[in-house]
């Protein structure tokens, strides 16, 4: 426990409990420093009226019965518990009367209010402290029973001394009471703190750890392994979900190229060792020229079909990379599907397929001609041949319609088609090819590469069942500023 | 014919040296960028073949140079990059035709064949004639011993291509590049047939063939 303290230390949660602590502390000592300088602003005030009043009072006992009754009130009223403090003393600050019997130095020199709080010591309180105080007014008392008040210093008209005081006690009081509350509640406040860092930035570390952990057995290769979802719906269990779906799409991918690799060894391998064998057949022969021409001629053939599925694969992966800088222009699929349509009518007629088109009219999407061009042709390749194993007189129609800011160009045929659902989901995977095409000349690759065109255009490809025969439904958006 | 063949790969070009020295044309070889640009600068040539990816100097920079030169040698861009966007950058450097590795002699033989050609006329004239055919390309019409023969729009388009090539070997590719502007690989022999029924249209009712299909290669127009 004591070793993981410094991990936490380095959480987010640390650091900002940290900072809410340091935050709402200074908040604390400011607020307290306010109040406690305008209480003392507010006591001082009142403790000035009261000395005001008190010396209102001695002047007019003066003006009534001159410094006797003067000295005599003093007498009087510094006796009282609580009293104020009083002092005569002559004009060199020799003390005479009251109830004062040393104060700091200078004190009397200056008329009117102390400028600052001062120390004194009242009679009959400095026993103990009384040799230290021998110097009387004149030096600073450093007796331990001191005092600090405020007083008003005046001059009589015979050129004595009054003072008239009040000792500060209450106030001192006051602020000492408040500077204890502070520091209990910092320290309660720091504590708090301490304590909600720790079980916070414990929790939030334990949490990550396991993610951690998690992810690290993931490098290890496991990528069935999932991060752990707490089910607390928090922030945590957000991240872990996304990073589950990221891991889901990776695995998705990944298996995919395992595959995908898996169907190049096959479907490029199978070709090769066919050209391989062909030409040994050849050479083991003997020289008829007869032969080894056909059996060159195969040979070339086999290599070309082999460099179209090359040429297929590097296709739809740079497609599906998307890296690929081909330009996008204005192409009406109208155009796109007459010059297909017109391109591959004769071999349809030639192989008793109809071939139908019907346009509404200019449909314009952003795209690449030849791509589109492309992927049209493969489309319409497809159907035509499969058309030709239906039990109806072969037909192929491509029908050209915009509605709801897209534009669907569907290629029907009334083949065979493909009746499995999950099957037609496969069609459009690379190298797929269902049992019964395998025997077809062909790359395998023609539906995917219409397929990683449309993506290419922000489209999608959906095959669906024509009853009878294969439907290809490819869907382009509109194009952004219209037609 | 004077080829300069610019390719760095030995075996390659050795082996079109030696294929269209057969084909009755004299070949020089240069192996990379630098020497080619020699070569071509200093001499003169019917065709260039470069190779897109050359040592010391690539292919398109290469012709670039050539072209603020003023050199106007026609040439025929080889890669392996194969993609739209490359082909147009490959021309848009001054090439005047693109094939992408790997290829069939014959196609590199016909176009070679049919860009020498375009060098040589570059006006292009207004009526075709081969033997009794007739093609006029502002009415629109052919003929054949003075009978009107009615074709369909890329019928006579494909016609029209034939006839400006009379004599030379078209391959099923260049007439899809050039009748069709696709560049891709229709699968399907889908020319052979736009080509038997042109070729049904302009033959049936006269008695010597004038559209030749030129095995493993692709069709010639040829009268007589």
């Amino acid at each position: 426990m004591a070793a993981r303290l410094p991990a936490i230390m380095r959480t987010t949660a640390a650091r900002l409990s940290a900072l809410y602590f340091i935050l709402f502390a200074s908040a604390a000592v400011a607020l307290v420093f306010y109040m406690t300088s305008l209480s003392d602003r507010m006591l001082t005030a009142q403790t000035m009226e009261t000395i005001n009043e008190e010396v209102q009072g001695l002047g007019q006992a003066y003006q009534r019965g001159g410094l006797p009754l003067l000295v005599r009130t003093i007498d009087r009223r510094g006796r009282q518990p609580g009293a104020n403090l009083y002092l005569i003393a002559d004009p060199n600050g020799e003390i005479l009367s009251g109830n004062v019997e040393s104060l700091d130095a200078g004190v009397l020199e200056t008329e009117g209010w102390t400028a600052r709080p001062f120390a004194y010591q009242r009679f009959g309180e400095a026993g103990e402290g009384r040799g230290a105080a021998a110097g009387g007014g004149r030096e600073t008392p450093t007796v331990t029973r001191r005092h600090e008040a405020i007083a008003v210093v005046l001059r009589l008209p015979n050129q004595m001394i009054m003072m008239v005081g009040r000792d500060l006690g209450e106030p001192e009081q006051f602020r000492t009471v408040v500077r204890r509350a502070l520091a209990a509640a910092l320290g309660a406040m720091a504590l708090g703190g301490l304590a909600i860092w720790y079980i916070v930035g414990r929790r939030a570390l334990k949490r990550i750890d396991s993610v951690s952990e998690a992810s690290a057995r993931i490098m290890e290769g496991d990528l069935s392994q999932r991060l752990p979802v707490a089910g607390a719906g928090d922030e945590f269990d957000r991240l872990s979900e996304n990073l589950n779906a990221m891991l889901a799409r990776i695995g998705t991918l990944n298996e995919g190229l395992r595959q995908v690799s898996d169907n190049i060894a096959h479907d490029l391998k199978t070709p090769l060792t066919r050209l391989r064998n062909r030409a040994e057949a050849a050479l083991a022969k003997g020289a008829d020229p007869g032969e080894h021409r056909a059996a060159l001629e195969a040979a070339i053939a086999e290599s070309d079909q082999l460099i179209r599925t090359f040429n297929a694969i590097l296709m739809i992966s740079r497609l599906e990379a998307g890296y690929s800088a081909e330009r996008v222009t204005k192409v009406d699929l109208a155009d796109a599907v007459r010059d297909v349509v017109e391109l591959y009518e004769p071999a349809a007629e030639e192989m008793g397929v109809t071939l139908e088109a019907r346009a509404a009219g200019p449909a314009v999407v952003d795209g690449n001609r030849e791509l589109i061009g492309q992927a049209l042709s493969n489309v319409v390749d497809n159907a035509i041949k499969y058309s030709t194993d239906g039990v109806a007189p072969p037909l192929v129609t491509v029908v050209l319609s915009t509605a709801d800011g897209a534009v669907r160009l569907e290629i029907a045929d009334n083949g065979p088609g493909i009746p499995d659902p999950a099957d037609r989901q496969r069609a459009t995977e690379r190298f797929v090819r269902l049992e019964e095409s395998r025997t077809r000349p062909g790359s395998g690759l023609g539906l995917s590469l219409a397929k990683a065109v449309m993506r290419f255009h922000g489209g999608q490809l959906d095959l669906s069942d024509n009853d009878p025969g294969l439907k290809v439904t490819m869907i382009f958006p509109d194009s952004k500023d219209g037609p | 014919m004077k080829i300069l063949v610019i390719e760095d790969d030995r075996e390659a070009a050795d082996y079109l040296q030696k294929a269209l020295s057969e084909a009755g044309h004299m070949v020089h070889l240069a192996a990379d960028g630098d020497a080619g640009f020699q070569l071509a600068d200093s001499s003169d040539y019917d065709v260039m073949v470069v190779d897109r990816m050359l040592p010391r100097r690539d292919g398109l920079s290469l012709i670039a140079a050539l072209r603020s030169r003023g050199n106007k040698t026609p040439v025929l861009i080889l890669s392996a990059l194969g993609e739209v966007d490359d082909r147009v950058t490959g021309l848009r450097a001054g090439g005047d035709d693109y094939l992408t590795k790997p290829y069939a002699f014959s196609e590199l033989l016909a176009r070679i064949e049919v860009l020498s050609r375009r060098a040589g006329s570059r006006e292009i004239e207004t009526v075709y004639r081969s033997g009794d055919l007739e093609l006029d390309r502002l009415s629109h019409s052919v003929r054949r011993a003075g009978k009107e023969i009615v074709l369909q729009p890329r019928e006579f388009r494909l016609l029209e291509y034939l006839m400006r090539h009379a004599g030379q070997v078209v391959t099923r590719t260049m007439l899809l590049e050039n009748v069709w502007d696709y560049h891709f690989d229709p699968q399907t022999n889908v020319i052979d047939v736009h080509v038997s029924r042109l070729r049904s249209k302009i033959e049936k009712g006269f008695d010597s063939p004038v559209l030749h299909t030129v095995r493993g290669a692709g069709y010639m127009l040829k009268a007589g």
